[in-house]
């Protein structure tokens, strides 16, 4: 199993290259003058000359791309044309509500999805199940803002039962943390819901007719642990798949979750970075969203081993 | 004598049922498509005809009717400007419909070439999939950020982040149904008898191809609608000036919490667009593709 880990970890190393060279060569591609998109309508032409040297656009592609590659091997992701800082620091500051909200999310998203994915395929063709699947295909119609404004609007300004908008960090204590999360990660986690419920409930289906649940049900064992015991386990590595997958739609989700909430987090940062056209900001963002995508579904390979020991490798 | 009493005749008890065929009784048998594309159809007219439906000018600014709740003059209510948001909705629908259906096809053909050279030519497979692997694990809504990020924000450019963003899915795909149907032994056949590489692909691969890109395209229409939302939304989108549902929504954020109608009515409008096109997308899986129906 160790062997596996160790090829899966360096099959990611290809697919990060691949990331990093595409991210950075956007620059070189992107039709007409980078430099003058970024600087705006209103810039000089030295302004321009300032961005163009600023971004190393004056420099050989290569020179400039092994520079970076090396820079960001060793954790600078360069510095944010706006503010002067380290882009690796301004992520840093943002890391926690970000990471609160997905991880909030995930909870939540897994602990609802999978529950009523399983109901469903019980229930299969009643109701109950197209009642759920009905609200699956809302969830992936509804896009996320719109969800976060409705539960904004009718949760926090109507009923006043959670904050409407803001973030308190987690040291000034779990409540208030808690609270300010809850409606965030609840329109963040919808579409999740959805995706997660949809592949449950098919899994569940193609396992519930399998022999051996035949056998549980004549041997006299209860539905709940038929379903839980031997039916999700045994559907549980495609739902696991598909959670790892999700994570780049709560990516996606949370730059628009936190504009909406107004969390002060990487999402805001990369909206923050759009305004300004801080474009080396932009590219350690996109950089570090897509490593630890990479790396959750590396996590997810893992845990395949664990969950499916028929997984040899 | 006997009589014996006369079976009634079959049509007595079961009177003809009308089955129905062509167009009527497709939509019939599948409501979920009939559905889907009534309320597309609703949305393409009120995006064609908005000029016509009692729309004024999307983009006139009147500052005395400015924050208006919905009234018989304005049925939407106004913006932060005065602008008639109906209108507004009315003109986004154009906006969104252009994105999500431009995307589809530009995102598909390109994939579609892409994967048949991938799953055909064994030499370029690994070089493109790696490629792919990369744009992958890039989330698609922040690849197409990092791409408006470089460009002038237009309707066009908007469309080609996007598609851009959408490309690897359809092409893994696409490899994957021809690496499958490679070892028909239809294609055997074919190739035993003579069939040229060109010739095979067009003729026995690329239409066994069509019915899962189909599915496919349905799909990344409505996330593309979305997807251009979240873009204008954050105002890296289509330029601020050109009325689609994200500017609308992006304008309504501040007043948000006194004039919730601004974000309301492009909110409802979006969603049941991207519905429609959902609901037409699961309805062409289950008759395209009857085996996957029963278990998704």
């Amino acid at each position: 199993m160790f062997s596996y880990i160790a090829r899966r970890v360096f099959a990611t190393i290809p697919v990060m290259l691949v990331v990093a060279l595409f991210v950075f060569s956007l620059l070189y591609i992107a039709p007409g003058d980078p430099a003058a998109v970024i600087a705006g309508d209103q810039a000089s032409p030295e302004d321009v000359e300032k961005i163009r040297k600023s971004l190393g656009l004056d420099r050989p592609f290569l020179v400039r791309f092994s520079e970076w590659f090396f820079n960001l091997l060793q954790g600078d992701l360069g510095t944010s044309m706006f503010t002067g800082m380290p882009v690796s620091e301004l992520i840093a500051q943002r890391v926690e509500p970000t990471l609160s909200l997905m991880v909030m999310t995930l909870i939540i998203a897994i602990t609802v999805a999978v529950p009523i994915g399983v109901i469903a395929a019980w229930k299969s063709g009643t109701w109950i199940d197209r009642g759920i699947m009905a609200i699956s295909v809302a969830g992936f119609s509804v896009p996320v803002f719109v969800v976060g404004y409705l539960l904004a609007y009718f949760l926090a300004l109507e009923l006043d039962w959670f904050p409407v908008q803001g973030y308190v960090s987690f040291s000034k204590g779990f409540w208030p943390w808690f609270e300010t999360l809850v409606l965030p990660s609840i329109a963040l986690g919808f579409v999740y819901i959805a995706l997660i419920a949809r592949i449950t409930r098919a899994t569940m289906l193609e396992v519930l007719s399998q022999d051996y649940i035949r056998t549980a049900k004549a041997k006299g064992m209860g539905q709940v642990g038929i379903l839980f015991l031997h039916a999700l386990k045994n559907a549980a590595v495609p739902v696991v798949t598909v959670i790892g997958i999700g994570i780049a739609l709560l990516i996606g989700g949370a730059v628009v979750t936190e504009s909406v909430f107004a969390i002060p987090g990487l999402g805001r940062l990369t909206i923050d970075a759009i305004v300004r056209r801080d474009y080396p900001l932009i590219q350690g963002l996109v950089v570090v969203f897509s490593f630890v995508y990479v790396l959750v579904n590396l996590l997810v390979d893992v845990i395949y081993t664990v969950i499916d020991p028929r997984i040899r490798y | 004598m006997t009589t014996y009493a006369a079976a009634p005749a079959l049509l007595d008890i079961l009177p003809p049922k009308r089955i129905r065929t062509g167009w009527v009784g497709f939509l019939l048998n599948n409501p979920t498509i009939a559905i889907g594309l009534g309320l597309l159809v609703c949305m393409l007219f009120l995006a064609l005809a908005a000029p016509w439906l009692g729309t004024v000018d999307p983009t006139a600014l009147e500052p005395i009717k400015r924050n208006r709740e919905p009234s018989w003059e304005n049925w939407f209510g106004t913006d932060a400007f005065g602008r008639d948001i109906y209108s507004r909705v009315l003109y986004g629908a154009r906006v969104s419909l252009t994105v999500g259906f431009s995307v589809a096809l530009l995102a598909s053909a390109s994939g579609l070439f892409i994967g048949l050279v991938s799953g055909t030519i064994r030499r370029a497979d690994s070089i493109i999939m790696r490629i792919m692997d990369g744009l992958m694990s890039i989330p698609p809504i922040l690849l197409a950020i990092a791409l408006m990020a470089l460009t002038r924000a237009s309707v066009e450019n908007v469309i080609i982040a996007i598609t851009i963003a959408e490309i690897p899915r359809v092409s893994r795909l696409v490899r994957g149904v021809v690496l499958t149907l490679r070892e028909q032994p239809y294609v055997d056949a074919a190739i035993s008898c003579g069939c040229r590489t060109p010739m095979l692909i067009w003729r026995h691969i690329l239409p066994n191809t069509l019915a899962p890109l189909t599915v496919q395209a349905t799909y990344i229409c409505a996330s593309a609608m979305i997807t251009e939302s979240i873009l204008s939304f954050i105002g890296a989108g289509v330029p601020p000036i050109i009325p689609s549902w994200g500017n609308i929504m992006a304008d309504g954020r501040t007043l948000f919490q006194i004039k919730p109608y601004i974000i309301f009515f492009p909110a409802v409008f979006l969603s049941l667009t991207v519905l429609a096109v959902n609901l037409l997308g699961d309805g062409f899986r289950d008759v395209l593709d009857p085996r996957k129906s029963k278990s998704a």
